[in-house]
Order: structure tokens, then C-alpha cells, then sequence
């Protein structure tokens, strides 16, 4: 299977007072065609960010000193403006967390679909043929009577039929990979569920490449193939789905997975001491080191490399290399 | 358990806030007739959805609105009315932890003086005990006296809520309601933070009515659970049997919707109930059961008839028409 997006060695820096917060910290990560492929990270992990470098769509402060970002083994990063316009619009789209926020709130959902799919590609366009798409679209997301929503506005349906809308535009056309940026963190959890089935069930059937962003280790297990585990600018550990769950290697991932309340009870491991580095004086070595309690001189002096420890399970951790 | 002395009793408890449309007056019934109570040393973890009225029932028992129907007691005191009318000490005495620190703590004042205020209100220290007194709530909750001129944004999220924490303990009361005090924020902090409040309720004999939405949450937290559904309470148990046998169609399609990570959790989720439909706007609750237009289940007589609450184990109670 061959990687449709991967992303070499990439630093992303953010210009700031006082220096760079120098984020991204030598990111490698791929994903194959029709694969669907978690990252997991808490808060400012640089998740987001990572997925803003394959759209180019960082802010203007943000600086690439050294990496590559492949699509369809094109560099994304030296791409002419027309050709990342014509990516973002028919190669790659993405649903973003808050729909309320990525939803223009003063067009219908008609018209917002209706801009989605003119800027698509598909030939000969007119008035009723968008329109018979759209509803397709609504359809498809299996959204009750789409003829009404076209005309709605997005502040009169619920969060969850708004998150439904966003995934409904996302595959509107016909596009390659599809990234959803914690597209449930504001639902609860039966709807969570709705939305999650709804988006596995559709790229699986039109075989659509995905890439889901999540702080859940949950939400990983039940819809991606493989996981990535990422923390303070790094991929400290990518497996297949099941192997990282019975076999945890790198310690922030143990002691992650600690942190889960499990619904068989047993309580909560203590947390992790400490927290996330201070991106404008990051520690040299290895991004952990600080809360690891296996940390050694090396660690200290030292970035561990992402190596492979067989089965494609890689783990970037001097305990494995 | 049971043989502890009940600290809170919610009876019959409503609280409709009126909306009006045109010359119409209509209600919104955020609670609508509940019954539960919280004993000594006790965590009951009040469960729900976005718009299942579990923060209504926490900002009632506070104070913070007055009810429409229903008393509330306290210690066996009636204290249903609003919280002008409360006394001082009974205020001392119960304390709330909100959800989001970033916006409960004043961002103009230093953590000295946002604990300093209760301690000041309730006369609990003066002078020289003031200062002595802070930084004792600090270390409680294992912050170190540095922090004491910081402000708070430049804390992080966990630390912030460490200071609501203590700041609710400042005056020593026995009862505190925590309303989603973890769920802004990553597991790795609220691992802390949950640690550090099972720590604090032994050391303090403290009651706690935990609010969330996270139910593997509430298995390793909560010694009994009560889940709400627009208003009403759908099923209530002691934590290990709700967990063991959940009964009411409601909680089983919330369990099973929960993502979890081994296949031993896997194991105990009811079989996938699949989850449909959604909660239904509290303003036009469906007639019979109000969950009845997401329910699998739903036999004729739901849309008619509005179940009542039947003891179905020891401690365990469900409202559902299929066992009435």
C-alpha cells in the first residue's frame, strides 16, 4: 500500500517575543490509501498543528526550518499557490472540531454547500445539479428531510446535526484523504458515538484515507488501524490498533493508558508529575525526559530516533534502542 | 453505607424557568420531580447529558436558583429558599468546585486573594493566621507557597483547578458539590486531580455530589450513581451494581456508546444498544416517557404513560415502564 501522505523529519517553529516556540520537534508520520490513522496527544502536543502543515494553512508567524510533507509524493511545502488551492479543495478536507466555528453562521447550509462543490472540479455545473448534490450530501449523513436544511442556518440545528453538516461538506466531492480534528470533543457521548460510526462507515465504503485526531485513546481504539501517539511535538510511538493497547512501550504511553478510568473499575493511576514543556527553552534531549521516571544522562543529552521494534511498531525511546 | 446519616435530601425537586413567546408563556422544565440523597462520606455521581438538568439540580442545592417545587434538605434544615435567605454558617458549610477555573477564578486577583475571600466573608482567619492559613490550603492541595502572588493565567488548567479546590475548602465544610471539575481538562491531570480529591474527602470527611458525563469516570470515583434524562432520573444504584446490571434502556445505550481501551471493559458494556435520535429540547418533552422517542424498546403504552420509580434491587431503582 503506498503512503498518500508522509512527512519527513518535519520542524514547525511559531516566531513569537522572545524567541521561537519551536513546536513541531522532527515529526515523521504517514498515512496509506484507504487507511485510517489516529493521533493521540493531550493538549498543545502539536496535533493540530501538524495537520495545518499538510493544508498549509499555519499562521504567519510559523516558520519550517527544516522537513518535507509529501502528497501523492508531491512536496506540499513547495507547492505554488494554484496547486495548494487545488489540493485543499479536491485532495484533502477536513472537519474541524467546533462546527459552530467552522460554519459560517450567517449563510444557509445551502449556500455553504453549494461553495464547497462549485470549487470542486466536477464539470458542468449549474444551478440544479449543485443543488441535487447537496441534498445527496445531507443524505448521505443521513440527516432527516434535506431539502429543509438547505435552507436552514447552522444555529438552528443541534451540535450534533451541525457535526453531521461539516462531515456532509468534507465528502461532499470526491476527495483523497479526509482529516477530522476532534470532530466529537463537544457532543456527548451517545452522539459521539453516531457521529463516529457515521464517519468510519462512510470512508470505509467510499475507501477514502483518514486521519483522526483525538485526546481519547478510547476513540482511537474503536476507529483507526493504526495509532500514533504523540507528545510535545513528537511521535513517541506508532503501532497497529490492538498491539499498542497489549503492548505499551514508550513510557508516556504506559502511563497514559494508566490515566484512563476503565469502566471495570480498579481506580485511577496517580497522573503524570509535571507538564508539557515550554516550547520556547524545550528540553534537548528527549521531550519526556523531564516527568519520565526512567530517565537517564543520555536522555538528557540526546533525541531518541522513532525506530522500528519490528511489525512497524516504532517507538521513539532510548529504553528500545 | 446506608446506615450513614444522611446529609442531603432532595424531594419532589422542580425548577421550570419560564420562557415567553409572543403573548405564550412557556416553561422550560430543567427538572421536573426528583428524588435522591447523599449520604455522610458518600460520592453520588449525578450523570447526564448536555441539557439533562444535572448542573440545574447542583446550582439549586447551592442556591444559586430558587426551586419552583420540591425541598431540599440539609442535615435535615429545609434550605429550598434562595440563597439570600440562607444562613451564613449554612453557607460555610457547603461549597461548589466548577468547570471551568479559567473563568470562576477572578483573573485581576492573586491566588492569595482568591482564597483570602471565604476565609474574610465567613471571619475564619485574621492578621498573621490569614497568611498561615493560605498556604496551609496550598500544601493541602500540594501546591507550593510560591504560587501564592501568581496570577491565574499563569497557571496551567490543572493548577487552577487545584485553587478552586482549595478555595472551597477554605471553610471547612463538610458537603461539596463538584460540577464537571475535570472535564476540560487531559487525563493526565484529571488523574491528578481525581486523586487528590479522594485523598482530600478522607482526610476532611467530606460528602461530594459529582456531576459529569463520563461514566467510566464514575466507576472508579462514585459509591452510588443517579442518572438523569431531561430532567428526571432515570435509574439510580450503588456503583458495583449499576455497573454489573444497568437496567434502564437509557443507561445501557450510554454505556455502550462509552469508547474504552481493554477488551475486558469491552466485555462490560451491555450489548451495543445501538445509540439513535437525540435528547429532546426540555421545552416540548415528549408526552408518556420522554425517552420514549429514542428508546428500542418502546412499547405503545410509553408514549402514553409516564413510568414511575421501582426498587428493582437493594438500592436499586429505574424508572421504565418495562419493569413497572
Amino acid at each position: 500500500m503506498g503512503d498518500l501522505v508522509k512527512i519527513q523529519d518535519l520542524y514547525v517553529w511559531f516566531r513569537v517575543y522572545g524567541g521561537y516556540m519551536k513546536v513541531l520537534n522532527g515529526v515523521n508520520f504517514s498515512v496509506g490509501k484507504g487507511e485510517k490513522v489516529s493521533i493521540v496527544g493531550e493538549t498543545g502536543c502539536g496535533k493540530t498543528t501538524t495537520m495545518k502543515t499538510i493544508l498549509r494553512i499555519l499562521s504567519s508567524q510559523a516558520h519550517i526550518p527544516k522537513g518535507e510533507v509529501l502528497f501523492e509524493e508531491k512536496d506540499i511545502l513547495k507547492m505554488k499557490e494554484g496547486e495548494i488551492k487545488r489540493l485543499r479543495g479536491r485532495g484533502v478536507a477536513m472537519i474541524f472540531q467546533d462546527p459552530m466555528a467552522s460554519l459560517n453562521p450567517v449563510f444557509t447550509i445551502g449556500d455553504q454547500l453549494a461553495a464547497v462543490i462549485s470549487h470542486s472540479g466536477v464539470q458542468d455545473l449549474d444551478k440544479e445539479k449543485i443543488r441535487q448534490l447537496s441534498i445527496n450530501a445531507l443524505k448521505e449523513v443521513k440527516l432527516p428531510d434535506p431539502e429543509r436544511i438547505l435552507g436552514s442556518y447552522p444555529f438552528q440545528m443541534s451540535g450534533g446535526m451541525r457535526q453531521r453538516i461539516c462531515i456532509a461538506m468534507a465528502l461532499a466531492t470526491e476527495r483523497a484523504l479526509i482529516i477530522a480534528d476532534e470532530p466529537t470533543t463537544n457532543l456527548d457521548v451517545t452522539i459521539q458515538d453516531q457521529i463516529l460510526a457515521l464517519l468510519r462507515e462512510l470512508v470505509t465504503k467510499r475507501g477514502n484515507s483518514l486521519i483522526l485526531i483525538t485526546h481519547s485513546l478510547g476513540i482511537a481504539r474503536e476507529n483507526a488501524d493504526r495509532i500514533y501517539v504523540m507528545y510535545a511535538g513528537n511521535m513517541v510511538e506508532v503501532s497497529n490498533n490492538e498491539e499498542l493497547f497489549c503492548n505499551p512501550l514508550h513510557p508516556y504511553t504506559e502511563m497514559l493508558l494508566g490515566c484512563v478510568p476503565k469502566l471495570s473499575g480498579g481506580g485511577i493511576a496517580e497522573g503524570i508529575a509535571g507538564r508539557i514543556p515550554d516550547y520556547l527553552n524545550p528540553p534537548p534531549g528527549c521531550r519526556f525526559e523531564p516527568r519520565c521516571p526512567y530517565a537517564t544522562d543520555r536522555c538528557r543529552e540526546e533525541k531518541p530516533d522513532f525506530v522500528d521494534v519490528g511489525n512497524g511498531h516504532k517507538v521513539a525511546c532510548f529504553k528500545y534502542n | 453505607m446506608s446506615e450513614n446519616r444522611i446529609i442531603l435530601e432532595v424531594k419532589g425537586l422542580k425548577k421550570y424557568f419560564p420562557i415567553h413567546k409572543g403573548d405564550k408563556t412557556l416553561f422550560v422544565k430543567a427538572i421536573d420531580g426528583i428524588d435522591f440523597e447523599v449520604r455522610e462520606g458518600e460520592t453520588v455521581g449525578l450523570v447526564g447529558e448536555s441539557g439533562s438538568g444535572k448542573s440545574t439540580t447542583a446550582y439549586c442545592v447551592i442556591g444559586m436558583y430558587s426551586v419552583t417545587s420540591g425541598t431540599i434538605l440539609f442535615k435535615g434544615k429545609d434550605i429550598s429558599c434562595a440563597s439570600s435567605q440562607r444562613p451564613l454558617e449554612l453557607k460555610r458549610d457547603m461549597q461548589i468546585v466548577f468547570q471551568d477555573p479559567g473563568t470562576s477564578l477572578n483573573p485581576q486577583h492573586t491566588i492569595y486573594k482568591i482564597i483570602e475571600l471565604p476565609l474574610k466573608v465567613h471571619g475564619l482567619a485574621k492578621g498573621r493566621e490569614m497568611r498561615e492559613r493560605i498556604v496551609q490550603l496550598l500544601e493541602s492541595v500540594e501546591l507550593p507557597e510560591s504560587y501564592l502572588y501568581k496570577y491565574p493565567r499563569m497557571i496551567g488548567g490543572g493548577e487552577r483547578q487545584m485553587v478552586a479546590i482549595a478555595r472551597a475548602l477554605a471553610t471547612n465544610p463538610s458537603f461539596m458539590i463538584l460540577d464537571e471539575p475535570t472535564s476540560s481538562l487531559d487525563v493526565s491531570v484529571q488523574a491528578k486531580i481525581i486523586n487528590m480529591l479522594i485523598k482530600l474527602q478522607k482526610e476532611f470527611n467530606l460528602s461530594y455530589l459529582f456531576i459529569t458525563h463520563d461514566l467510566s469516570l464514575m466507576r472508579n470515583v462514585a459509591t452510588r450513581v443517579v442518572i438523569m434524562y431531561l430532567g428526571k432520573i432515570a435509574e439510580m444504584a450503588p456503583t458495583e451494581i449499576f455497573f454489573q446490571s444497568p437496567q434502564h434502556p437509557y443507561t445501557q445505550m450510554l454505556l455502550s456508546s462509552i469508547p474504552v481501551v481493554t477488551k475486558e471493559e469491552e466485555e462490560l458494556k451491555p450489548k451495543k444498544i445501538k445509540s439513535q435520535g437525540e435528547i429532546p429540547s426540555p421545552v416540548n418533552v415528549p408526552p408518556g416517557c420522554s425517552f420514549n422517542t429514542r428508546c428500542p424498546l418502546a412499547k405503545p403504552e410509553c408514549f402514553e404513560k409516564d413510568p414511575v420509580m421501582v426498587q428493582v434491587g437493594p438500592d436499586h431503582f429505574v424508572r421504565c415502564n418495562l419493569f413497572a
